[in-house]
């Protein structure tokens, strides 16, 4: 029980936040509108980046940073699934950045010519496997995935995560049924955290992000299904003086200390 | 009153705007002369927004009418996964509102028949589904019946009984996201029914459950086919509980919504087409139903 509670109080501690943030944004946005000058000397009013959910946690601390550095600038975050954001682009939404988890969704937006100069990696993700605290099963390797009773599930193969597990089963030799191909990888990982499966197949960065509520166990396969991460400004960016300077951020040294902090590695 | 038509002296009272059903002297004749008089003069204030309010709901299910793949329509359609998952959402939706039926009509009947302390705030706590996002529904089952839940741990631990991931657990999903339309469905047609037919049964030496099931049910018969209906829909269309609490493996826990949404990631398409498969079954089965046992409603 007092586990059930504990995992209710950081259910809304990370509610408060979401909400905390939301007001941090909206009162940038009362500042933003007073701010004079538009953008010849620095990036000003709103910038709209559609991110992988990967992404979430890092993307949301350097939106703060450019804010706080960019006095009179707003940072609106669109997290999801890469595939879905990238549908949303097509559609005409209106971003002016988009970091994708995976090349082959970015090729979908840039194909349609949708991108402003050729996207470029930022970050990778390597996947590790997400087992219950302190690892009961001894996992220790994706072939320990295929002993009997034990209930693991993946992506599903239609989003990135999904096509990367895949990849390095096929890689490993290795047949998995699992119990469910999960629509994205924070619900993959969900299920263990609630301990409904007993392992995922996610991203080193998601283990990380669930602190001591999974443990992860690297296996030497990931190699062969690195994801790489690219980044663009669009073509159609309302903001592109601000998407310019996002993008910058990104890939500068200070960018990649966060990233790699929340457990992405450098390209 | 009824103005002026072109018929004889009116033979009876006034003719009811209703259509003449509680005018038991109602003359067959004038009925095809008489203008029906909900069909002249639809105020203006009303025919617009009416009018917006169709085409609202009808305009996005053309667009998906036009934009449908129809060439490639039929090659979408014949892979077995489309099938399997039809045959899936069509079993779980009929199965859930069987459940709903089973222990919902009962509920319905101790809300509307019977006098508790606190049964107000029961009757909202049934509601409850109905606001709650279907994916924090599904998250609250899995923290009750999963196998680490509050019941779902002894569950598993006596009967070696586990919920999620099984297509119980999709049944079970959709049945707490359906099974609240039943009820209130229900509850109201029994408000709405006089009680005093069940009070002469008992009067006459029925017990109460006789009552219930030879007269109470009969008279809300309406009401619980109007209520299977919604569930059933409200089922089949589930998506959020379902893949939070059964997740989503093909042929076990994968319904149609929920191979739609996957599709969509990569294939919007096939999205669509398994869309119409889905808008032409649940189609064909309503309006199937009207024709039998909802013409009363």
């Amino acid at each position: 029980m007092p586990r059930s509670a504990h995992r209710l109080q950081s259910a809304l501690r990370t509610a408060g936040a979401g909400a905390a943030v939301l007001l941090a944004l909206s009162g940038c946005s009362a500042s933003g509108s007073s701010a004079s000058g538009t953008g010849e000397d620095g990036p000003s009013g709103t910038v709209t980046v559609f991110a992988a959910a990967s992404l979430t946690e890092s993307f949301t601390t350097l939106g703060e940073r450019f804010e706080k550095e960019h006095p009179g600038t707003e940072v609106t975050f669109n997290f999801g699934g890469s595939d879905t954001l990238a549908a949303g682009i097509s559609g005409g939404a209106p971003a002016d950045v988009f970091a994708a988890a995976s090349t082959g969704t970015m090729k979908l937006v840039t194909d349609e010519g949708h991108t402003a100069g050729s996207p470029s990696t930022f970050v990778r993700n390597r996947l590790e496997i997400a087992t219950l605290p302190g690892n009961p099963h001894g996992i220790g390797s994706l072939k320990d995935l295929t002993a009997p009773g034990l209930k693991v599930v993946l992506c599903d193969s239609t989003v990135p995560c999904g096509s990367a597990a895949r990849t390095a089963l096929t890689a490993a030799g290795v047949e998995l049924t699992p119990v469910s191909y999960e629509q994205d990888v924070r619900s993959a990982l969900t299920k263990v955290e609630l301990k409904e499966a007993d392992a995922a197949v996610v991203y080193r960065t998601d283990v990380r992000a669930a602190g001591d509520k999974v443990e992860g166990v690297e296996f030497p396969e990931s190699a062969e299904a690195v994801n790489d991460y690219p980044i663009a400004r669009l073509e159609s960016a309302p903001n592109p003086t601000a998407a310019k300077a996002f993008v910058a951020l990104v890939k500068s040294p200070e960018g990649r200390k966060v990233l790699t902090g929340a457990g992405f590695l450098a390209p | 009153m009824t103005g002026r038509h072109g018929t004889p002296p009116d033979p009876g009272a006034p003719a009811p705007p209703d259509g003449g059903r509680s005018g038991t002297r109602t003359v067959r004749a004038p009925r095809t002369a008489r203008p029906r008089t909900p069909g002249r003069g639809v105020p203006l204030p009303l025919l617009a927004p009416a009018l917006l309010g169709l085409a609202f709901l009808l305009v996005p299910l053309l667009a998906l009418l036009l934009r449908a793949p129809w060439r490639s329509l039929p090659e979408q359609l014949t892979s077995p996964e489309v099938w399997q998952a039809l045959r899936l959402s069509l079993v779980c939706a009929t199965a859930a509102t069987v459940l709903s039926l089973v222990i919902g009509v009962p509920l319905a009947w101790l809300l509307a028949r019977t006098d508790f302390p606190g049964r107000g705030l029961v009757r909202a706590l049934v509601t409850l589904p109905l606001v709650l996002p279907p994916v924090v529904g599904g998250v609250a089952l899995l923290l009750a019946l999963g196998r680490n839940g509050v019941v779902g741990q002894w569950l598993d631990a006596w009967f070696g009984i586990t919920l999620p991931f099984t297509t119980t657990g999709v049944v079970l999903a959709e049945t707490f996201v359906a099974m609240p339309f039943l009820v209130i469905s229900v509850e109201g047609t029994l408000r709405a029914a006089d009680p005093r037919y069940e009070e002469a049964a008992t009067t006459l030496g029925a017990s109460r459950f006789t009552a219930f099931r030879r007269v109470t049910l009969p008279l809300i018969a309406p009401g619980i086919a109007a209520g299977s209906v919604l569930a059933w829909a409200r089922a089949l269309g589930e998506f959020g509980a379902t893949i939070t609490f059964a997740g989503n493996f093909p042929g076990r826990t994968q319904t149609m919504p929920l191979a739609v949404y996957l599709a969509l990631q990569n294939d919007p398409a096939a999205a669509i087409a398994l869309s119409l498969v889905l808008l032409a079954v649940s189609i064909a089965v309503l309006a199937g139903l009207r024709d039998r046992w909802m013409r009363t409603v």
